[in-house]
C-alpha cells in the first residue's frame, strides 16, 4: 500500500449526515469483481434518479469537483454494513481522505486497510469546511504528519487513532506484521488447546 | 489478587496472542463465518496463492443471496445464482464446511451459528457482516469485519484490533407484557444515537436483560451495531447453558459440564469499572417503531413524527426534512396513522422460532390487509414452525411463507420492495434503499409487524389482541 503523508487535492462537499455504507454502494452492485472498478457506482442512488439519469447538481459530479480526492461530510459517515466495497467505491472514484465528525467503526478500519484516511473533526469544523467549499473553494490540503487540514482559513486539526495514523503513514499491511509473529501464534494455539478444550467445535454428529 | 475485570476484559485477555507497543492486540479467532459476500476475501487469498490456515474453524453459509421461492439455482437470476456457486466453489477448494442451500441446517449465519452450537460463551467470533455482534448474546466476543480482515483471518486465524472502551447498559425492572428485546434495542439506539456507542463494547445487564430468552438476547445483541457499538454481550447463565445442551457442534456429556463450569465465570466482577454506564427503566419501554431513515429515528407507537421547524440546528433540521421527505411523511404526523403497503417478517434480527410464534399469535384467525413475506431465520426454524402449524396461520392470513435466507433484509436475492412502497419490517436497517431503491422501511418487532399487516397501518399490537378479550 502507498504511504499517506500529505494530500493537496480537489475537495468535494457532501453536506449529508448518516451516509451509511448502503448509500455508498447499494447492495445490488456488490457481486461485481473488484477488477471491474467500483467508482461508477459510488453513491449511485443519490447520484442518479429512478430512471438512472444523473441528478443535476450532485456535488460529486459537478465539473469543478472533477478529480476530487478529498470528501467532506457530516456526522456518522460509513455507519451500517461492514461491506468493504463501500471503501472500494470511494477509492476507485479517486478519494483518498474523508473528513467528517464521526465514522462507523468497521468502515474506518476498512478505510485504513485500503489507504483511505478517515479524518475526524468537530461538527463546527465540518460546517466551516463545508461552507468554504460551498462558497467556491476547490482545494484542501490534508497533512497526516501534522494532523492538519489547510486551505479554508485557519488550519483545522483532525483526529485519527494513533495506530491507524502510523499504518497509513508507513503504508503497512497487517499481514506482514502478523507473519513476523508466526511463532507467537503457534505457541498461543498450543497453550489454548489445553486451557479451553471446549473451544474446538465438536465433530459433526452422524446422519 | 487480580484487578476486577468486566466480561469484555476477560474475553479479550483470553484471546490476546500479543500486544504491540502502540496498543494493537493480535487476537486469536475461535470461529469464522463466510458467506456469498466473502468473494472479495477469497479473491485476495488467490492473489497471494495462500490457503486457509485453519479450515476446521471456518464455516460457510449460503444466506445473503439465498433464493427464497425455489432452491433451484437454474431457475433464478444467473447473477444471483453465480454468487451462491462462487461460495460453494471457494469453500470446496479451501476445505471449508459449507451449510449450503441443500443442507437441512442452512439458515442465516447469525441464526445458524447458535442453532448448531457453533456459537458458545467465551469464544471470539468474526464474519464479514456487521450483525456478527448477534453472537454476543452467549457471552462471546463477536464482531463484524471487512474483506481485508476476512482474508487476514482466513490466512492466519488472527486479527489485529484496538481495544474498545467498555459501556454497560443496565435495564432495571421488567419489560411489560408484549414488549420485546426489539423495542428495548430501538429505544436504546434512539436514546444514544446511531453512533452513540461508537468505539465501545456494550454489556447488556440488569433485571430486564437477565429475564430475556436466548432469542431476545440475540435480537438485542444483533442491534448493537445500530448504536455504532463494536460488539455487545450478555453474560451467560442457566438460560444460555440450557439452550446449548445437545446442540450438534457444542461439547457433549462430561465435556459440556466442564465447559459450563468455565463459562459460569464469564461475568463482570462486581467491582469492575466501565468507561460509560447507562441505565434504563424496563417498565418504561414502549412498543417502538422507526419513522425515519436511521434506526435512531425511532419512537413509541403513540408518538408523532418530529417537526424540523422546531429544531434550531440547521444541519439537523435539514437532515430531518430529508428523512421525512424520503419516508413520505409529514411533520407531526401520528405514527399510528401511517398506512403500510407490505410486511416482511424475517432476518437475523427477528426470524427465530419465538419471533414467528409472536407474529402468528397476532395473525391467527385474522386476515392481512397488506401482502407480505415470512422468511424463517433458518431451515430448521422453518421445519419447527411447520411442525407447530405456524405456516398455515401465515398462509391463511394471506402472507407468503418462503424458504430461509436474508431475503428482504437487504434484497440481494431479489426479494425487494417497489419504489415508494412502505414496509413494516422486523429487520435491522431502515436506511434509504435498503429494501430496494426508493423503498420505505419501518422497523418493529414481529408482533408489531403482524399487527400492521392486519390493520394496514402502524399500530400497537396489544390493541388488536385486547379487542378480542
Ligand atoms: S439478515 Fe440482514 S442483517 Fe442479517 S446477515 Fe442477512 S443481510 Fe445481514
Amino acid at each position: 500500500m502507498d504511504p499517506f503523508r500529505k494530500l493537496d487535492a480537489v475537495a468535494c462537499p457532501l453536506p449529508l449526515s448518516g451516509v451509511d455504507t448502503d448509500q455508498l454502494i447499494p447492495a445490488r452492485f456488490m457481486s461485481r469483481p473488484r477488477s471491474e472498478g467500483y467508482g461508477p457506482v459510488l453513491l449511485h442512488d443519490l447520484r442518479h434518479d429512478a430512471d438512472g439519469a444523473p441528478v443535476p447538481g450532485f456535488p460529486l459530479d459537478a465539473p469543478e469537483r472533477a478529480g476530487a480526492r478529498i470528501l467532506v461530510a457530516r456526522r456518522n459517515f460509513g455507519g451500517g454494513s461492514s461491506r468493504e466495497a463501500a471503501v472500494y467505491a470511494l477509492v476507485d472514484h479517486g478519494i483518498r481522505a474523508v473528513i467528517a465528525p464521526s465514522f462507523g467503526d468497521i468502515f474506518s478500519g476498512n478505510a485504513v486497510n485500503n489507504g483511505l484516511l478517515p479524518a475526524r473533526v468537530t461538527e463546527a469544523e465540518a460546517e466551516t469546511l463545508l461552507d468554504a467549499l460551498a462558497g467556491g473553494l476547490t482545494r484542501l490540503e490534508v497533512d497526516l504528519e501534522a494532523q492538519e487540514i489547510r486551505g479554508a482559513g485557519a488550519p483545522v486539526a483532525f483526529e485519527i487513532a494513533p495506530v491507524w495514523r502510523t499504518k497509513l503513514l508507513n503504508g503497512w499491511d497487517d499481514l506482514d506484521l502478523t507473519r513476523a509473529r508466526a511463532d507467537d501464534i503457534a505457541a498461543f494455539a498450543a497453550r489454548d488447546a489445553v486451557l479451553r478444550p471446549w473451544a474446538i467445535p465438536a465433530p459433526e454428529p452422524e446422519g | 489478587m487480580t484487578a476486577p475485570r468486566t466480561l469484555f476484559d476477560k474475553l479479550w485477555d483470553a484471546h490476546a496472542v500479543t500486544t504491540r507497543e502502540d496498543g494493537q492486540t493480535l487476537l486469536w479467532i475461535d470461529r469464522h463465518f463466510v458467506h456469498e459476500g466473502s468473494h472479495h476475501a477469497f479473491a485476495k487469498l488467490r492473489e497471494k496463492g495462500a490457503q486457509v490456515a485453519r479450515p476446521e474453524l471456518t464455516f460457510g453459509v449460503a444466506d445473503h443471496y439465498a433464493p427464497t421461492r425455489t432452491r433451484d439455482l437454474a431457475a433464478i437470476d444467473p447473477g444471483i445464482a453465480d454468487m451462491v456457486r462462487r461460495l460453494q466453489a471457494n469453500c470446496a477448494t479451501q476445505g471449508v464446511r459449507l451449510y449450503g442451500l441443500d443442507d437441512p441446517r442452512q439458515g442465516i449465519v447469525h441464526v445458524l451459528g447458535p442453532e448448531q452450537g457453533l456459537t458458545l460463551p467465551g469464544l471470539t467470533m468474526v464474519c464479514g457482516d456487521s450483525h456478527t455482534s448477534t453472537h454476543g448474546a452467549f457471552g462471546a466476543l463477536a464482531f463484524g469485519i471487512g474483506a481485508s480482515e476476512v482474508a487476514h483471518v482466513l490466512m492466519t486465524q488472527t486479527l489485529w484490533q484496538s481495544r474498545p472502551r467498555r459501556m454497560r447498559l443496565r435495564v432495571d425492572g421488567r419489560l411489560a407484557p408484549g414488549i420485546t428485546a426489539k423495542d428495548l434495542a430501538l429505544s436504546f439506539i434512539a436514546k444514544v444515537g446511531a453512533d452513540g456507542a461508537r468505539g465501545h463494547a456494550v454489556e447488556y445487564a440488569g433485571e430486564a436483560v437477565r429475564a430475556l430468552s436466548m432469542e431476545g438476547r440475540l435480537t438485542l445483541c444483533n442491534l448493537s451495531i445500530e448504536s455504532g457499538a463494536r460488539c455487545g454481550q450478555v453474560a451467560p447463565n442457566e438460560t444460555t447453558f440450557a439452550f446449548l445442551g445437545g446442540r450438534p457442534r457444542a461439547p457433549r456429556g462430561e465435556a459440556f459440564a466442564r465447559a459450563c463450569d468455565a463459562w459460569a465465570a464469564l461475568t463482570s466482577d462486581p467491582e469492575a469499572e466501565f468507561d460509560r454506564e447507562i441505565t434504563m427503566d424496563g417498565a418504561e419501554i414502549a412498543p417502538t417503531v422507526t419513522w425515519g431513515v436511521s434506526p435512531e429515528e425511532a419512537a413509541p407507537i403513540w408518538a408523532a413524527t418530529p417537526d424540523p421547524d422546531a429544531i434550531a440546528d440547521p444541519a439537523r433540521a435539514a437532515a430531518l426534512r430529508a428523512a421525512l421527505d424520503y419516508m413520505g411523511l409529514r411533520a407531526g404526523q401520528k405514527l399510528a396513522e401511517v398506512q403500510v403497503d407490505r410486511v416482511f417478517i424475517g432476518s437475523c434480527t427477528n426470524a427465530r422460532i419465538e419471533d414467528l410464534r409472536a407474529a402468528a399469535e397476532v395473525l391467527r384467525g385474522r386476515k392481512a390487509r397488506t401482502p407480505g413475506l415470512v422468511s424463517p431465520g433458518s431451515s430448521l426454524v422453518k421445519a419447527q414452525a411447520e411442525a407447530e402449524g405456524l405456516d398455515a396461520v401465515f398462509r391463511e392470513a394471506g402472507l407468503e411463507w418462503v424458504e430461509s435466507g436474508c431475503s428482504m433484509c437487504v434484497g440481494m436475492n431479489g426479494d425487494l420492495a417497489a419504489p415508494g412502497e412502505r414496509v413494516a419490517s422486523t429487520t435491522n436497517r431502515n436506511f434509504r434503499g435498503r429494501q430496494g431503491p426508493g423503498a420505505r422501511t419501518h422497523l418493529m418487532s414481529p408482533a408489531m409487524a403482524a399487527a400492521a399487516a392486519v390493520a394496514g397501518r402502524l399500530c400497537d399490537h396489544r390493541d388488536l389482541t385486547r379487542e378480542e378479550l
